[in-house]
């Protein structure tokens, strides 16, 4: 019988199959469930395969290239935002090349479901001039996993796995294949081209530009980019990963009227391209994400009518496909849908019922008619939600660690009694060396970590701040005297108000440490919580 | 055969054990399944639905083109209705009566089963009450599931099957419970939905 998987667990299991020794990543919607699949499956153990939780995307990618390194096949997971923190390693890694086998898996959030952008990961790919894998279903991207590691080795090349929110949560049912055996060390023969400096970088760059040439062949050759001419001249389709999925639901009961190219690998196969655009009268790009192919297409023949996408207005340029929206791309009559009754009401997510985060946003927000209501800086996590009615604490929401830097900055420009809000997580992940910042030039800043012992947003993982975040402020250099605690609880609010008022009206940096555990945390997990910060302090 | 289902609620409130249940019973019969579903932001509170497609072809679109769901199943009456734009026009509406408020503009209930009333299929019943008689508020969903069984094509012993393994880990009791939930929802709907056919 078929396994039923999300797309996310298909391809943790392809990996597993595929020889997989070590994967590495930070949570982030719509990307967890890979990592999370591994380090829940039976064969981890067996199989001694590495899955612990690193602290950021950057040093999760680094680990990962340090087992690659060594001979072993390194997996590194991220969602698409994660990829601009690791992006240094990532372009610089293209360049050394690896050694054993190495997938980078990036999910992409096209409707931004849980993100602050819709990025497309294609375009790092390309400028990294690494391959691209983009399965179209989940069981092709179980089958893409044994492909990407053998080809990442055979070209000595990091490969990028770029996927989307709807093939990571949506399940199917998969086939397995026997699984092939983990590779044994082997260190590289020649250890320079991982040693960047300038004159072995020129030499491995030249090499990388070479590549190029062997990846457009794969890709012209690559069963994942299937050509399908029909006698019908009229339409021409080019249908990158997922979009197949959308294009075929249209047409699959008769597909005799439509020239096809499936893309599931990149660099493009410029030969197979060509031949579709001669073939067709016109040439309909579906793509999710921004459209990357089409521009290319249209700088390779030139702007004309031919070709059809986002750019032309066939379909929009932002937002989630859907088998509506390429329907009509492809001029396929759609029902008018009926409208949804003007009596539903929207319904926001919000934080849970007795979550710590409240309470703290009530404790700023009793100072608010004090200092102003703009001057709360806030960071990602449940806690971005404190942005949103009734509580309306945080003004600011950009990316990992920005609260701590922004606040700073904003500090810098003169304003009095900057707030930084960030979660533990958060902190860990990009906000110490911001901290550094603020410590080194003393600036009059105020900093709440709300540590809640987990990462939250993204289903409750292990933060590796637990039961750190003291000796971490004291090591970064916060003054004793300015890195208090409080207890964000409803009996504590007068208290905390009065801490707050007194560390605002310090003028130099104050760091406030808010406790209390996540309510969806287990009581098994708050007791191994609490004998962890025991047994660190 | 094709059969597109949305399974509709709030975050929170459990529908992936219903979406879990039919995966498994689709699978047993050997037929094609995709399923998506929300995780993320919308899990805190939020409007979170599933898609569940069964089919004896392959499935591709992850997501049900609308106007074509056969079956919206809710365990809460707004969130219900908003799914309304995927209905097709023979699909039926099947749903708990008791609605979820944590936002400060819910509409009035009665209001809402009246806009479910316009559409000619729907099931409006107290999933909740009656798994609170039978046990435990928390198998409402296997009650509702019940009560959509006989528009489902997937025979009951699949369905009964799924159920059985997707809860023998916890206990025989909690199987049981399960079990008696999904027969008493099933007994219910149908006095109901033979009454709404017959209109
Ligand atoms: C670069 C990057 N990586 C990952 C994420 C996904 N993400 C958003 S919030 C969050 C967890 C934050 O945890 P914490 O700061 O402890 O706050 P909590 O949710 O626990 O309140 C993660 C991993 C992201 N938005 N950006
Ligand atoms: S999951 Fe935890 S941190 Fe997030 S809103 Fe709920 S209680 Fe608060």
């Amino acid at each position: 019988m078929k396994h039923l998987l999300l797309g996310n667990e298909a391809i943790a299991q392809g990996a597993i199959d595929a020889g997989l020794s070590g994967v590495y990543a930070y949570p982030g919607t719509p990307s967890t469930e890979i990592t999370e699949y591994i380090q829940k499956s039976k064969l981890t153990k067996e199989l001694n395969i590495h899955t612990t939780w690193s602290v950021n995307e950057k040093t999760a990618m680094e680990a990962a290239l340090g087992m690659s390194y060594t001979g072993k096949r390194a997996m590194v997971v991220m969602k698409h935002v994660g990829l601009n923190v690791a992006s240094d390693v990532f372009m610089n890694m293209s360049i050394s090349g690896i050694n054993g086998g190495l997938v980078v898996v990036v999910a992409d959030d096209p409707s931004m479901h849980s993100s602050q952008n819709e990025q497309d990961s294609r375009f790092y790919g390309k400028f990294a001039m690494v391959p691209i894998l983009e399965p179209s279903n989940q069981q092709e991207a179980y089958d893409i996993m044994h492909y990407a590691f053998d080809y990442s080795e055979e070209l000595q090349l990091p490969v990028l796995l770029r996927i989307v929110t709807r093939l990571s949560h949506s399940r199917s049912g998969i086939d397995f294949k026997s699984r092939r055996l983990q590779n044994e060390m082997q260190l590289p023969s020649d250890t320079s081209r991982f040693a960047l400096i300038p004159m072995n970088a020129k030499k491995q760059f030249e090499k990388l530009i070479h590549k190029k040439t062997i990846l457009v062949e794969h890709s012209e050759t690559s069963s994942f980019n299937e050509l399908t001419l029909s006698e019908d001249k009229e339409i021409g389709i080019i249908a990158c990963g997922i979009a197949y999925n959308y294009v075929m639901e249209n047409i699959s009961e008769d597909t005799s009227f439509y020239s096809i190219l499936k893309i599931s690998q990149y660099p493009l196969p410029k030969e197979k391209i060509k031949k579709l655009y001669k073939h067709c009268d016109k040439i309909l790009v579906v793509e999710e994400g921004y459209p990357i192919v089409e521009e290319l297409l249209h700088n390779y023949f030139d702007t004309n009518d031919k070709i059809k996408g986002k750019l032309t207005g066939d379909i929009p340029l932002t937002g989630e496909l859907n088998p509506n929206i390429v329907g009509n791309s492809l001029g396929i009559f759609q029902n008018a849908a009926k409208s949804i009754p003007d009596i539903v009401s929207s319904r926001p997510p919000r934080l849970c019922e007795g979550c710590g985060h409240t309470d703290l946003f009530n404790t700023i927000n009793e100072l608010i008619p004090e200092i102003g209501n703009k001057n709360v800086f806030g960071d990602i996590g449940c806690y971005a939600l404190g942005s949103l009615p009734p509580l309306n604490t945080i003004n600011t929401l950009i990316d990992m660690g920005a609260s701590i830097t922004m606040a700073k900055g904003a500090a810098d420009a003169g304003l009095e009694n900057a707030i930084a809000v960030i979660g533990d997580s958060t902190f860990t992940h990009s906000g110490m060396t911001g901290l550094l910042d603020a410590v080194y030039e003393n600036s009059p800043i105020t900093v709440i970590i709300s540590d809640n012992s987990a990462i939250a947003m993204t289903g409750a993982q292990e933060s590796s701040a637990v039961g750190r975040l003291h000796k971490i402020c004291l090591g970064i250099g916060v003054h004793p005297d300015h890195l208090k605690t409080m207890i964000p609880l409803k009996k504590n609010h007068q208290e905390n108000v009065e801490l707050l008022r007194t560390e605002l009206k310090y003028k130099g940096l104050s760091v406030i440490i808010s406790e209390r555990p996540c309510v969806r945390l287990s009581r098994d997990r708050k007791e191994d919580i609490k004998s962890k910060i025991a047994s660190l302090s | 055969m094709k059969t597109n289902i949305i399974l509709s609620g709030v975050g929170g409130q459990g529908i992936l054990t219903i979406a879990a249940v039919l995966d498994a019973a689709a699978l047993s019969e050997n037929l094609f399944i995709k399923q998506s579903e929300v995780h993320g932001m919308s899990q805190r509170g939020g409007a979170v639905q599933s898609h569940v497609r069964i089919s004896d072809k392959e499935v591709y679109s992850d997501l049900i083109p609308e106007g074509k769901a056969d079956l919206i199943l809710s365990v809460e009456p707004m969130e219900l209705l908003r799914y309304i734009p995927f209905l097709n026009k023979n699909g039926w509406l099947v749903t708990d009566s008791n609605p979820f408020i944590n936002t400060t503009n819910y509409p009035e209930k009665q209001d809402l089963y009246e806009q479910i009333k316009k559409y000619p299929y729907h099931v409006i019943i107290d999933a909740t009450d009656i798994a609170k008689k039978i046990g435990n508020s928390k198998v409402a969903n296997m009650v509702l599931l019940g009560a959509a069984s006989n528009i489902i094509p997937l025979s009951e012993d699949s369905l009964l099957n799924a159920i059985r393994s997707l809860f023998k880990h916890k206990s025989d009791k909690i199987v049981n419970l399960n079990l008696e939930a999904f027969f008493e929802g099933k007994k219910i709907a149908k006095e109901f939905t033979d009454l709404t056919v017959n209109k």
